[in-house]
């Protein structure tokens, strides 16, 4: 219809082997129109992305550039049209510079004088209010900034179609905030922005419209400004699942971990030196540490696991100091843990469910002077499933088969049928479906009124906010104030999460 | 002072067959590849340039004889690493194997010959530096052109173009692929250049340094290159260090001996090793700066596209 159409995409199929990803999507972005496409994991946005990036190629349907087809058969001739792309996984080298990374992607004229260069990353970094020194060593730079490299590389060649993926998910709130004012001048000069998420409000606050998808289908398009969020949430996920939980209040009961002081200096250069951690878990509530990931929540988790023996510092549970104790020592006295990655570290990929149950409950009578008792794994492994719903073929199929929400209900489930005293869960929800995402956070809840203590470590700020008692941050390794959720503005742990907080504060509110 | 000055001299003689196949590995590594066939190729090299040189009687057929040795027995290993996405450790020891057998075969009636090998021939001016000139610029052409391919390498990797595409595929083929970057002609050219360089050096010892053929006449020195890429910390300012300052402790051991120093031969000969390593570890303890340098996907195979 107008001339500003930018970018068309009609009756889009691609299939799998065994799942057709993109099922007959249509599509539509205006130049200068900030455009949403939401949908779960596996909803099909990544696939839809990759089709418009040239990374794969679709089985049917057609793509219209600026009302002309066009075949984009890689992502270099995506980048020639003017379509830039950021991936939720940055495509940067560490040890390079900022601007020999941005190098990289240019023809090789235009980056040939690199003192010109500099001054034209400046420049672009300066327009658009993304601060950024092109000598600096991309290893040196927080996650956001990482994240400006990766646009300002786009903006650099021209891009008229700009695509983000799950770009917030990475950032502090400020920053987000940053990055938005950016977004709002870029489309007002004409740039037009494909903008993937699945955080609602953002939504909101930003696009002019939204596409959502279901299971491979467009499942509807709206103005997200007109609608609530609870009805995107519902076209994204269908009519037959919960949305949320509603969390009861927590009753906290006595100290049961007391740490003190923690602190932990990182061989890695690169890594992140735990400092002067200190953190006192009652019984019977969850407490929330927020922060952007690489600031020592890995490292934390590793230290209350004993995967890491701290320099300085004490930790008790229940009054027993348990600082100098083994993982496994740790796991009788009823400390368990659920890592970030759940294939590697939370459950081995290549074996089955019930020896995945026997990893780390070997204590509950599943083995028997060195021997495996297998009735008693293939029971408790069963007893998982079904208590959990794990959506699988039995206690035999292999971790890897199983998608991430059903492994992490799979994990989550193990450990809380060994009814531990405290839990350490990182991420527990991060990449999981709805449902599943209702379904952890139930187990969690429950967990907590049997009496358990719960560090939730999450990126998942609304996750925190709904789960927990009392939330900190983590930033460079150090623990922000512990502050009850209720007197929490999330402006205030914004702050936090960029570091902005007394250590000495921090210590003497936990002490 | 004359005594220094030959010293020094030979110390530059003794090193460079260790600067050039160090230079040519310093270069694959960085692309990601690790080729464990330092000394298979640089034994092909040194038959392979000795036997031309014999038959045609021409130095420079010699030299060029033994590049392409050295590329042919590196295209070998990186159609094993590269294209098929072999384990590179495994590779490149059965390129070693391999070098050391097929030399053995191919020099087995040349044993015993001689040839003319390289003379010094001083560059007018420079030469004529105190010091300096008689311990670099009074050597024979293979020195001088270990001299510019060190410059080269070291303009290369850190001005050019060329040299930011080797290190971000060596950093994350992966990363590269996304960026539109060839991963795979990126590491072919890197492999091909360490085997010409290996063969080069292979030359070097079969006509300059003893001109002559014998059986496995390399002696550890491509296991010593391999060793200094390492300890060098992937730069080559510190490869050309550790490589004369191998070479200062191999002549060292010489000069003690001569001095008729009661230390049993055995040890002495020990020393350029220990030297060596020694130094370049305790060069090596910066772990940041070591970072920066260190090709993260070093001997993983890369697989394009899933």
């Amino acid at each position: 219809m107008s001339a500003a159409l930018r970018l068309k995409l009609e009756n889009i199929v691609k299939e799998y082997p065994g799942c057709r990803a993109n099922d007959g999507i249509d599509l539509t972005v205006e130049s200068g129109e900030i455009h949403a496409l939401l949908g779960e994991n596996g909803a099909g946005k990544s696939t839809l992305m990759k089709v418009i990036y040239g990374v794969v190629q679709p089985d049917e349907g057609r793509m219209l550039w600026n009302g002309h087809p066009v075949k984009v058969d890689s992502p270099a001739r995506a980048r020639a049209m003017g379509i830039g792309m950021v991936f939720q996984h940055f495509s940067l080298f560490e040890t390079l510079t900022v601007a020999e990374n941005i190098a990289l992607g240019l023809p090789t004229a235009e980056a040939r004088d690199r003192r010109e260069l500099d001054q034209r990353i400046r420049e672009v970094s300066e327009r658009y209010g993304m601060a950024l020194d092109p000598r600096r060593y991309v290893s040196t730079l927080s996650v956001g900034e990482r994240q400006r490299v990766e646009i300002i590389r786009c903006l650099i060649q021209e891009t008229t179609l700009l695509i983000l993926d799950e770009p917030t998910s990475v950032l502090t709130p400020q920053e987000v905030t940053d990055l938005f004012a950016t977004l709002r001048k870029l489309a007002k000069e004409g740039c037009s922005i494909l903008f993937i998420s699945h955080k609602l409000e953002e939504v909101r606050s930003l696009c002019h419209n939204a596409t959502v998808l279901r299971q491979g289908r467009v499942s509807g398009d709206c103005r997200p400004k007109d609608v609530s969020a609870a009805d995107i949430a519902r076209l994204m996920v269908g009519d037959d699942t919960p949305i949320s939980t509603r969390v009861p209040a927590a009753e906290p009961g006595d100290v049961l971990l007391e740490v003190r002081d923690l602190s932990w200096k990182s061989s890695d250069p690169f890594g992140t030196s735990l400092k002067d951690v200190s953190v006192t878990l009652n019984q019977g509530e969850i407490v929330g540490i927020a922060g952007v990931a690489g600031n020592g929540q890995d490292e934390l988790l590793k230290a209350l696991s004993g995967e890491i023996r701290m320099d300085r510092g004490d930790m008790d549970l229940g009054g027993l100091g348990i600082g100098a104790l083994s993982p496994d020592q740790r796991r009788k006295l009823g400390v368990a843990i659920v890592p970030e990655e759940r294939l590697g570290r939370g459950a081995v990929p290549g074996m089955s469910l019930a020896e995945n149950a026997l990893l780390t409950a070997s204590g509950q009578g599943l083995v028997d002077r060195g021997m495996i008792r297998f009735g008693r794994v293939r029971d408790f492994s069963r007893a998982v499933i079904r208590r959990f719903d794990v959506r699988c073929n039995g206690e035999d199929s292999t971790a890897r088969s199983l998608s991430g929400g059903n492994l992490q209900k799979y994990i989550i489930g193990r450990e809380a049928l060994q009814n531990p005293r405290l839990l350490v869960a990182s991420h527990p929800t991060w990449g999981v479906d709805v449902g599943s995402a209702v379904a952890i956070h139930e187990a969690l809840v429950k967990l907590r009124d049997e009496g358990a203590s719960i560090l939730l470590i999450s990126e998942d700020l609304d996750e925190l906010y709904q789960l927990c008692s009392r939330i900190g941050a983590l930033c460079d390794g150090r623990l922000s104030p512990l502050a009850p959720t209720s007197e929490l503005t999330i402006e205030q742990l914004g702050q936090w999460m960029a570091g902005e907080f007394d250590s000495a504060e921090a210590t003497h509110a936990a002490a | 002072m004359e005594l220094l000055i030959n010293v020094l001299a030979a110390t530059v003689v003794a090193g460079t067959p260790l600067l050039l196949a160090a230079l040519g590995e310093l270069i694959c590594e960085r692309s990601g590849v690790l080729n464990l066939g330092q000394e298979g190729m640089m034994l092909m090299g040194a038959v392979a340039g000795f036997v031309a040189t014999l038959t045609s009687g021409s130095l420079v057929v010699g030299v060029a004889a033994a590049i392409l040795a050295g590329i042919a027995m590196s295209l070998l290993f990186a159609f094993m690493a590269v294209t098929l996405a072999a384990n590179q450790y495994a590779a490149g020891l059965a390129l070693t194997i391999f070098g050391i057998g097929l030399s053995a075969f191919v020099g087995a009636g040349f044993v015993g010959e001689s040839i003319d090998g390289f003379s010094r021939v001083a560059i007018p001016l420079l030469s004529d530096i105190p010091l300096i000139g008689r311990v670099l610029f009074d050597q024979d052409p293979l020195v001088y052109m270990s001299l510019v391919a060190f410059v080269a390498v070291w303009v290369f990797l850190r001005h050019t173009r060329g040299g930011l595409l080797l290190r971000a595929v060596g950093e994350d083929p992966e990363a590269a692929n996304a960026n539109g970057l060839k991963v795979l002609v990126v590491r072919y050219l890197a492999v091909a250049f360490g085997g010409g360089m290996a063969g080069l050096a292979g030359a070097y010892l079969s006509l300059a340094y003893t001109p002559m053929w014998t059986e496995n006449m390399t002696a550890g020195r491509g296991w010593i290159a391999l060793a200094l890429v390492v300890f060098a910390t992937w730069r080559p300012e510190r490869v050309v260090l550790g490589a004369y300052l191998f070479g200062a402790a191999s002549i060292l051991h010489l000069v003690l001996q001569g001095l008729g120093w009661n230390i049993s031969t055995e040890l002495l000969a020990m020393l350029p090793y220990v030297v060596t390593i020694l130094m370049l570890v305790l060069l090596s303890f910066n772990p940041a700066r070591t970072r920066l340098n260190t090709p993260l996907s070093l001997g993983q195979p890369y697989r394009p596209g899933r």
